[in-house]
């Protein structure tokens, strides 16, 4: 019957579509195979979140099935009711059960938020490592404060290891992502965003630029490398080695716009450099202090909401 | 649940039929200043949030002079009970008394606009201009905006002065007189929350 | 004297545009030679072009809708043809930039030229007559905001040959927005046509809203009213508030831009976030904007093919009531990465989430509308079937976003993309291609061929789950949206999947074309004699098809729901009056076209900097306006026996046509009135 085999073709195509979303191979599938503990929670968040909802879902799609079947004009036996149009019961319950469920929804919500705030620190029991994060176009730099060193498009750190992110933008608005580690933030101009995340597992991760910011937006990438403390030392130690190194000119330099920006390392800092770079965006004013402090009235309340300590 | 059909009334009838165009347009205009009022709430949430953003420039405390805006809403606001008085004369049907009324309205109006715009001038002229600041871009917008809108009130007001000389007040222009005149109050209570939000709270800083 | 016009602003080195504008010019050539061959220019002027009539403007409307849907898909084609072939080392086979313009146009045309104008059209055609009413409200009014609407969609397409589009995205985040990162004429545009178009759905709003409050027929309280109209109603309130906030937007974007303000500059005190914020006040109840007529045609789709009462009436306009005033406090879902704060994210949150409930609530009572009724599977019911299953997976994907700590790692991803078109496509466009079935042979006398209707359907139906479903993956694979081209190999099968989908969608087009070709070819073997195809039960089926310019030369008195069947029950469905009257309708006009035309130019102008054109467009539009609203003499009379006249031969083809139905013979039937 008609009806019937459209069913079956649906049924099938959707057969199909699930076979090959898994033959794709899960581990490609990277936000449910997270490495880090952000990332973990993010997950569970996305299967106890989908699971929730299949309590009303999954009877949708049984009555649309059903009722199309059985009441079709050409089964005469089923009962007709044309003037039936209304049960107290049923309104109730269609109300109350997604009231229900929104309503442990709204909790896990509003715990796992304030648990997965991206500028809440992570607590491991070891010192976690600074590193401050600018997006450029259509490159990324990342410095290390403590280390005083900096690279172009490749960011290094050791598992196991909080890493505390100091984030803006040199340019429009941006957001960094490394998926397979957990949340994203947005990077913007003449302020600063913070993330904490943390790899419990050596790899190498893919991060980019997930907010469109212009022409070389798709060549935003970068390798985020995990290993064990002594790699991550030697790593540091190889940036230190190179002749390059990062004073206010050669940041000019690379702050011009260009895609696909060979991975570049330097051996220093010019020091204050990212506040420096965040103070080039704040209204001048007469004494420049402490960022954002400014008694004179020149500052965004904004800039004090993300600076939260 | 039915109804006779007797128990309808002969009025709604009536109406139904001869769809009542004056209430109509009235209601439509009601509608469309709610609208522009989400415009104007939406400028003011702008200048709320920039309000601090001088970017090393002047403040409002520095640009602001309270006895001119004093005298700027007192034109409009003397310019709004001339507008009343317009009506007034129109519920008598004294053509005379409306055109009167309505040209004290307009020069009242217009002396407010000229004095919006020479204190514009005089902010741009000395380098104080939209371009300064995010503070002065929200300022000049918003104390624009409603300059902009007072001053096709007046364009509209010129537009019935003509009406009511060369077609008398009739049904159609009476109509049109009295969304005029919501428009100015409109216009009014508008310019109190300005007076209040960008030159008073902007003085005290 | 052209500003920053010159012959350099047309891509020629550009193969791919230069075709497209060759095949555009080729197609209005062709257009404008068929209606010269048939002389139908007189027809058309008079008949269509200065008409006022809402059923006329809600048919251009949507032809204009159907139009722009073929050019936000070829944009679809594009994109997808494009990502499946640029993994790796490749960069698929569009210069750089161009996919850029292309996601842009993609998003500006399906919402603000596709889904605007079909919905509006649909408010148009149907909501004057479900109430019971002769016109809308301002009938100039309207017209002036179908024209806007063309002149903005006029200025997209203009867009593509002169100059080029915006590279910033449908929503044109600031500051990438700003004349410092895109100084070109892109922005420009996009700020012209989305303003231009912003004014005209504005009026729209403020029409409806006084024609449903002020003009229903006598008997329907607010709680008989068919639930399009409630939908409708619920819309345009979401309209009166919500566009003013974009226009707001826009200028002040359009003052950074033109006049060196700093309302959302990086520098100089501008504030980005501002534009964020603004941009999506006016961005979600944008969507429920889109969705509810979808909703409120399914209602009336699913109660009239299931032959029963729509079940729970007043839920569902508590339903849509809800969702009307929540739709205003969720917007910061739309950046929850932009770290507002673990409060303020969960307080969206929570009310992003409670939008689900109303939602579902509707949901529940279309399926319990079908419980026990006598289904007949015709095409409208098989869109809104297509709908049931597809919409709800969609607004899981929503339910699910809305949980901030997911959407930090699915902001910006394919999974987004996947979610918000399985709300519009299976949601909104699904419901406007019910609504375009279930109507048709009402706003023009013969019926929409049934199979290639279905045909159509199925296409666009397997054609979706292709297209999305991998893109759903995609999104927990980790790939953001807009990537013109992608490192990750892993990617590409996926995304030719979905390019495959989009060709069977494409299919599915060319079905719908097919079906209009040959419904029209049949139509006068097929021609609506009754006015009633489908045995409705709303106000509307109680009029010819078409109706005569009025609808109803006696005002319907209403005493139930469902207002037609209610009256095709006691046996007064169409009672003869036993006298006439003269009745008022609006005069054709062609004020609302010019200032549509000027506001082209308008904005044409600005776009370029051609400064003494704009000052003239804009003054000419003034005068046009003050012209129109010195007029008093904008009505003319049909006389009574006129009416008489048209409503003997309507009453002569029912009886006729109810005679041969009972007997079961064909009908050889006598056009009613010259389309």
């Amino acid at each position: 019957m008609k009806i019937k085999r459209c069913f079956g073709l649906i049924g099938f195509g959707f057969s199909a579509l699930c076979a090959a979303v898994f033959l794709g191979g899960c581990s490609r599938i990277v936000l449910f195979d997270p490495k880090g503990p952000i990332g973990d929670a993010e997950r569970f968040v996305i299967i106890a979140a989908f699971v929730l909802m299949l309590i009303v879902v999954i009877p949708v799609f049984v009555m649309v099935l059903w009722f199309s079947l059985k009441y079709r004009a050409s089964n005469i036996k089923a009962t007709y009711m044309p003037k039936w149009s209304y049960s107290g019961k049923i309104d109730l319950a269609m109300w109350l059960v997604p009231l229900a469920i929104i309503a442990v929804l709204g909790c896990l919500a509003w715990i796992e938020t304030h648990d997965l705030d991206p500028f809440k620190p992570i607590k491991a029991g070891v010192r976690p490592i600074s590193i401050e994060v600018v997006s450029l176009d259509w490159k990324w730099l990342f410095i290390y404060p403590d280390y005083d060193v900096a690279t172009v498009n490749q960011l290094a750190f050791p598992t196991k290891v909080p890493l505390s992110f100091r984030i803006t933008s040199d340019t429009v608005l941006t957001a960094f992502f490394i998926p397979q580690l957990g949340s994203q933030i947005y990077a913007m101009a003449g302020r600063q965003s913070r993330l904490h995340l943390m790899a419990d597992e050596s790899g190498i991760y893919a991060g980019h630029n997930q907010q469109f910011s212009g022409s070389g937006y798709a060549d935003m990438h970068f390798e985020a490398i995990a290993t064990p403390r002594q790699q991550f030392e030697a790593w540091v130690q190889k940036a230190r080695q190179s002749p390059d190194q990062l004073d206010l000119v050669r940041y000019e330099e690379i702050k011009k716009p260009t895609s696909g920006y060979p991975v570049t390392y330097f051996s220093s800092v010019a020091p204050g450099l990212f506040d420096h770079i965040i103070r080039e965006y704040l209204p001048m004013s007469v004494n420049s202090g402490a960022m954002g402090r400014d008694d004179s009235g020149s500052t965004h309340i904004k800039t004090v909401t993300l600076e939260r300590r | 649940m039915t109804t006779d059909a007797s128990t309808i009334d002969a009025v709604q009838l009536e109406e139904s039929e001869h769809p009542d165009t004056v209430a109509n347009h009235a209601f439509g205009f009601w509608i469309y200043l709610m609208t522009d009022l989400v415009l104007f709430a939406s400028i003011f949430a702008t200048f709320s949030v920039l309000s601090r953003s001088y970017a090393g420039g002047p403040t409002g405390k520095e640009l602001f002079n309270l006895p001119y805006t004093l005298g700027e809403t007192m034109f409009l606001l003397f310019s709004s009970a001339a507008c009343g008085m317009a009506v007034l004369a129109i519920y008598r049907g004294k053509k005379y008394g409306v055109l009167a009324w309505l040209g004290v309205t307009f020069l009242l109006g217009f002396g407010f606009i000229s004095m919006e715009v020479n204190e514009f001038y005089h902010m741009i002229l000395d380098g104080n201009g939209p371009q300064r600041s995010g503070f002065l871009s929200a300022f000049f917008t918003l104390v624009g905006t409603h300059g902009t809108h007072v001053t096709f009130g007046l364009i509209w007001m010129a537009v019935m002065v003509f009406q009511i000389i060369f077609k008398g007040l009739t049904t159609p222009v009476q109509s049109r007189l009295m969304r005029l005149s919501m428009f100015w109050h409109f216009l009014d209570i508008v310019w109190i929350g300005v007076f209040t939000i960008v030159y008073l709270m902007g003085s005290i800083s | 004297m052209f500003g920053k016009l010159s012959l350099s602003a047309i891509p020629f080195e550009n193969p791919i545009i230069m075709g497209a504008v060759g095949g555009s010019i080729l197609l209005a050539i062709v257009t404008l030679a068929l209606i010269t061959y048939y002389r139908k220019w007189t027809y058309l002027w008079r008949e269509w072009l200065t008409s006022l009539d809402h059923k006329r403007i809600g048919i251009m409307y949507i032809i204009l809708a159907m139009v722009m849907l073929l050019r936000g898909f070829s944009d679809a084609i594009l994109m997808r043809s494009q990502q499946a072939l640029a993994a790796g080392m490749s960069h698929g086979y569009l210069p750089p930039g161009h996919f850029d313009q292309i996601f842009s146009a993609h998003g500006t045309i399906m919402i603000v030229f596709m889904a605007m104008p079909f919905l509006i059209g649909l408010m148009n055609i149907v909501v004057p007559q479900q109430i019971g009413a002769r016109d809308v409200a301002f009938p100039f009014l309207n017209s002036v905001s179908l024209w806007l609407t063309a002149a903005g969609a006029l200025l997209v397409m203009i867009s593509l040959g002169i100059g080029e589009f915006s590279k910033a995205g449908w929503s044109g985040y600031a500051p990438l927005v700003e004349r410092q990162y895109s100084p070109g004429t892109g922005v420009d545009y996009w700020i012209w046509a989305f303003q231009i178009a912003g004014i005209g759905s504005l009026m729209t709003g403020i029409n409806f809203l006084v024609t449903i409050l002020r003009m229903r027929a006598p008997g329907m309280t607010l709680m008989r009213m068919p639930m399009f109209v409630w939908t409708t109603l619920f819309t345009n309130v979401l309209m009166i508030f919500a566009f003013p906030v974009l226009t707001v937007a826009l200028a002040l974007l359009t003052f950074d831009r033109y006049l060196g303000m700093h309302f959302f500059t990086n520098t100089l005190g501008g504030n980005i976030m501002m534009y964020v914020n603004l941009f999506w006040i006016w961005g979600h109840p944008e969507v429920y904007i889109v969705i509810l007529p979808a909703f409120g045609v399914f209602s009336e789709v699913v109660a009239t093919f299931s032959g029963k009462r729509l079940f729970g009436y007043r839920s569902l306009v508590f339903a849509t009531a809800a969702i009307m005033v929540l739709s205003f406090s969720v917007w910061v879902h739309h950046f929850f990465t932009m770290g507002a704060g673990p409060d303020v994210n969960t307080f969206f949150s929570i009310t992003t989430m409670l939008i689900a409930i109303p939602t579902g609530v509707k949901i529940f009572n279309w399926l319990f509308t079908m419980y026990r009724g006598r289904i007949r599977f015709t095409t409208p019911m098989y869109w809104t079937l297509g709908f049931l299953l597809t919409f709800t997976v969609g607004g899981m994907a929503g339910v699910l976003l809305s949980v901030p700590p997911a959407d930090y790692v699915l902001h910006n991803s394919l999974f987004l993309i996947a979610h918000f078109h399985t709300m519009l496509i299976p949601g909104s466009v699904f419901g406007f291609f019910a609504g375009y079935c279930y109507w048709f042979p009402k706003a023009l006398g013969f019926p929409l061929h049934e199979n290639w209707g279905k045909r159509a359907f199925w296409c666009w139906l397997i054609g979706f789950y292709l297209a999305f479903a991998p893109l759903y993956v995609l999104g927990f694979m980790g790939m953001p949206r807009r990537m013109e081209h992608y490192v990750n190999q892993a990617w590409q099968p996926y995304l030719v999947i979905a390019a495959a989908g989009t060709a069977v969608i494409l299919i599915g087009i060319l079905f719908q074309m097919i079906q209009l070709a040959v419904s029209i070819k049949q139509r006068h073997a097929t021609r609506d004699l009754t006015g009633d195809p489908w045995d409705g039960r709303t106000l509307e089926w109680a009029t010819s098809s078409p109706p005569a310019v009025y609808n109803f030369a006696k005002m319907p008195v209403v005493h139930d729901i469902d207002a037609y069947m209610d009256m095709k029950e006691k046996g007064i469905a169409h009672e003869v009056p036993d006298r006439y009257r003269d009745i008022h309708m609006p005069k054709n006009t062609a004020m609302g076209l010019i200032i549509g035309a000027l506001a082209g130019v308008f904005g044409f102008a600005m776009v370029w900097y051609i400064w003494w054109l704009a000052i003239l467009g804009a003054l000419v539009m003034l005068l046009t306006v003050i012209a129109r609203v010195s007029d008093d003499d904008t009505d003319y009379i049909v006389p009574a026996a006129e009416v008489q006249q048209i409503e003997n031969r309507r009453y002569r083809q029912l009886s006729d046509a109810m005679a041969d139905r009972s007997a079961g013979g064909p009908v050889t039937p006598e056009p009613l009135a010259e389309i």
